[in-house]
């Protein structure tokens, strides 16, 4: 399909949001007929991430959904920093499932460890093509030219061009295949101070997330699912909801939840507040069976403490723990609680889709993986992936929520129903109450201190729900889950303690689940890092030195205590305060966190937390700060917040008040520090925050001899 | 079902709606500006904050019925543009305030108003006006530097209207 050179001119001042997209195209006497336009159709692809138009313009492909953590610059500076262009040359637009953009899936603090290599290469060979290009056209070999800020130049001469120049000739090139990578000492972008580009949009206002999607004709609607998450509708009243004006249909959809799927109910209108309302005014019957038994979080706790008393399935063992533990008259166990938690990001679930007449289909989401949704939007509807068009939306918040595209599922169902494009919004009180969620999970600690006084042996007993085993049914009765054990196997923790076991119980339950920012880390590091201090009190020990035991043949870890040991030391403590710390690696990066508390009228006040992070080489420091800033907030908000609760079937939290989260009245001072070493990338995402509610707890039993063992810590009853 | 006519940012329109039909919706979807944003739908999370006068509110609770005559509606578009920033937009870059963003319009239009009432807001002045506002991403640090920035910036010349 040819396009003309006046609506290529059209597309390119447009702004090109994906790398995908789709347009009205009149052809001579038949009308519009839409047809898709990618991206290479109006550029000059050198490769899938390096697009050049004939004005020169150069456009990245951004492959990993940006939710805030900030994947549009990260991702778009390796491809720059080895094209050898500045940031302010480019523009970076959003990939679109397509299998030549690879692994899209933005999450696990995945993004920049895992694309550290593959981007900056795929950099690297667009400008030794643009290279070889040049100089073929001056006659003469690659390493007499060199290239800089999007220009090649004959190295002693006045000779050069630029890469707009060179695109159509560079793309006729064959890509090398191993191209030369960059010294870090040469880098002008990886690893320093550069603004993000995506931020002035955020403070005008312009941004266009998924939620601010419009396409025309489109319907909005929202949807009703059982507060049972699982339950059946057997029956509704609509008499009323459908009197609200503007309210055009209100049927049936599928909700697919953690290893099943049921019923929700659509309402469908001319504008969301319709549909909103109209909402609240139907009355629903659920058959909700044994659920209001089982979806109850007090049966969860029931079952996981039943087990605790129990052995768990072995995961790890070094030694004979328990019979060094029977043997031994040093010892100690306690158990340690972490409730359910939602994601509760502003930007509730939502989704903009379009299922046409011909069978294909139009989607724009906010989803952390734009690949994963082709397929699964393939899957649904029967289709070759080829009929799908997928448009990545800008996500407001996630923190592994918008992974799970349940919702992307309803919209396209509604829309086909309905036959026409359809905006579906949850509101608040679905986002929240239907999940899935963080799990709640106990640690069942026990540890054995030996000779010298130093922490001898250690078991973690981890105790519930799997999120492998609800999802796809793939842990088998007498297994571990292996996600969770890697998190606290000893090769993850490195304290070199002479016995270490790890075991574990999973407690089946209907209350759905999901990863959550730092998925189990989020839970076991305030088992085990609780414990350690525990134990060093026991053992009479600073909680700092015996850590500093037990990572005798870790540096890279001990570098991380001693960087904490040092800012304690540094930072007199005022009279009437105390602080704590822990430390857990997660995604290949150790974090540890200092935290700093008082008592002002009874009430805990936190003070400062500092945050250490080892995350080895990095795009943009400020922006390893800004997301270990995030990590604070959302790490207090799991140690100091009331979690999500089920009673007798149903979620006791709808909306944010009555499941708060931190306010920037809580806020307390940060101070980040980042390790500087030339190590290969480690995440960044989620690593700071494991460490903070442990921190916090140490803290605490610092200041008023008391211990907490289960979350949320009330501070105006410590 | 009525016709009100509204001032938003400085622009007239005409707009058929319920008389419950919340200032949110009728910014967002009767008349097409999206930087307003639903959060929570119950005045819990501030991401719909918006100006009447100046005076900042939750435009997800107020009614379109609710407004008085001649009432001037300003939303964050009305703030700044990208060749003239207000201050504490400039201040939000400077200090890369934004994670995933969503939040920031109400946070701006929050400080925005607090700024034109307490040009020299304290630590604790900027927590008691601003927790309204939720940012789940955690960027409250920067939005406290990034308001004193903008206060001592503009000590000097008074607040712009909107």
């Amino acid at each position: 399909m040819s396009v003309s050179t006046q609506r290529r001119q059209f597309l390119k001042q447009s702004l090109l949001g994906t790398a995908g997209l789709i347009i009205g195209v009149k052809t001579a006497g038949a009308g519009n007929e839409l047809v898709k336009i990618f991206a290479e159709d109006l550029m000059t692809e050198i490769n899938p991430f390096v697009l050049i138009d004939a004005m020169g313009k150069i456009t990245l492909v951004n492959s990993r959904p940006d939710m805030g953590q900030g994947s549009h610059q990260a991702v778009s500076s390796l491809i720059a920093e080895e094209l050898e262009v500045r940031l302010d040359q480019i523009q970076v637009i959003s990939s679109d499932g397509r299998a030549k953009y690879g692994d899209q899936s933005s999450g696990g603090s995945s993004t920049v460890r895992g694309l550290w290599t593959n981007l900056r290469q795929a950099g690297a060979a667009a400008k030794e093509m643009l290279m070889q290009a040049a100089a073929n056209k001056w006659n003469t070999t690659p390493d007499r030219c060199h290239a800089d800020d999007g220009i090649v130049y004959l190295t002693g001469t006045d000779k050069k061009m630029t890469y707009g120049a060179l695109a159509a000739e560079a793309a006729k090139l064959e890509i090398p295949k191993n191209p030369k990578l960059k010294d870090p000492k040469e880098f002008k972008i990886l690893g320093k101070y550069h603004k993000r580009l995506d931020i002035p949009s955020k403070v005008l206002g312009s941004a266009v997330y998924g939620i601010d999607v419009v396409v025309p004709g489109m319907l909005y609607a929202t949807t009703l699912h059982a507060p049972s998450v699982q339950g059946k509708l057997i029956s509704f009243d609509d008499a009323a909801a459908k009197m609200v004006p503007g309210v055009k249909n209100i049927i049936k959809t599928k909700h697919e939840y953690p290893g099943g799927t049921t019923d929700a109910l659509a309402i469908v209108a001319s504008n969301y507040w319709s549909a909103l309302k109209a909402s609240k005014l139907i009355t629903c019957h659920w058959e909700e069976g044994d659920l209001t038994t089982t979806l109850d979080t007090n049966f969860y706790f029931k079952e996981a403490y039943n087990a605790a008393e129990k052995e768990g399935i072995r995961a790890e063992e070094d030694g004979d723990f328990n019979a060094f533990y029977a043997a031994s008259d040093k010892k100690l166990e306690s158990t340690y609680e972490t409730p359910f938690l939602a994601h509760a990001a502003i930007e509730p679930v939502n989704t903009t889709a379009h299922v046409k007449e011909d069978g294909s289909v139009e989607v724009w989401a906010p989803i952390q993986g734009p690949d994963g949704a082709v397929e699964e939007t393939a899957k649904f509807l029967n289709i070759a992936s080829d009929k799908v068009i997928m448009h990545s939306e800008l996500l407001g918040g996630s923190f592994g929520r918008k992974a799970y595209m349940d919702f992307m599922k309803e919209a396209i169902d509604i829309s086909r129903q309905v036959k026409a494009p359809v905006k579906l919004i949850w509101s608040r009180e679905e986002d929240m109450t239907q999940g899935p969620f963080r799990p709640a999970m106990l640690s069942k600690m026990r540890g054995v201190i030996g000779e010298n006084n130093r922490l001898a042996a250690l078991s973690h007993h981890a105790i519930g729900e799997s999120i492998q085993g609800q999802h796809w049914n793939s842990i088998m009765p007498y297994q571990a889950d292996n996600w969770l054990s890697g998190e606290l196997s000893k090769e993850n923790h490195k304290y070199g303690f002479r016995v270490h076991h790890l075991s574990y119980s999973r407690i089946k339950t209907p209350i759905p689940i999901l990863w959550w920012r730092s998925v189990y880390a989020s839970n076991f590091a305030w088992g085990q890092e609780c414990f350690i201090d525990e134990m060093a009190q026991k053992a009479g020990i600073d909680p700092i030195e015996a850590r500093r035991q037990l990572l005798s043949r870790s540096p890279r870890d001990l570098k991380v205590l001693e960087k904490i040991a040092e800012l304690n030391k540094a930072n007199p403590l005022p009279t009437g305060h105390a602080r704590g710390m822990a430390m857990f690696r997660s995604f290949e990066t150790m974090g540890a966190a200092l935290v700093e508390i008082t008592k002002t009228n009874d009430v805990i006040k936190i003070v400062k937390v500092y945050s250490v992070l080892d995350c080895g080489q990095y795009v943009n420091p400020d922006n390893v700060k800004a997301q270990t800033e995030g990590n604070i907030a959302m790490g207090l908000s799991a140690a100091v917040k009331g979690g999500i609760t089920f009673t007798q079937g149903k979620c006791d939290q709808t909306n944010y008040h009555q499941y708060q989260v931190m306010r920037i009245s809580e806020m307390p001072q940060v101070e980040i520090h980042i390790i500087e070493n030339l190590e290969k990338p480690g995440g960044v995402g989620e690593p700071g925050l494991p460490p903070i509610a442990p921190a916090l707890g140490n803290a605490i039993f610092n200041l008023t001899k008391k211990r907490w063992y289960k979350l949320p810590i009330d501070l105006s009853t410590v | 079902m009525a016709t009100y006519n509204l001032t938003v940012n400085g622009q007239r329109h005409k707009v058929d709606a319920e008389e419950d039909m919340p200032l949110l919706w009728v910014i967002r979807d009767l008349i097409g500006l999206k930087g307003t944003k639903y959060g929570c739908g119950l005045a819990q999370c501030g991401a719909c904050t918006i100006h009447i006068d100046g005076t900042p509110m939750r435009s997800c609770q107020l009614p379109i019925s609710a407004l008085k005559k001649k009432q001037k509606i300003t939303t964050i578009e009305g703030i700044g543009t990208p060749e003239l920033m207000h201050a504490v937009q400039e201040a939000w870059v400077e200090e890369q305030v934004p994670q995933c963003g969503y939040c920031q319009s109400g946070q701006i239009m929050s400080a925005v108003a607090l700024l034109a009432d307490n040009p020299r807001p304290s630590d604790q002045d900027i927590d008691t006006y601003m927790s309204g506002n939720i940012c789940r991403c955690g960027t409250y640090d920067r939005i406290r530097k990034a308001i004193h920035r903008a206060s001592d910036r503009t000590e000097a010349k008074p607040m712009g209207t909107h």
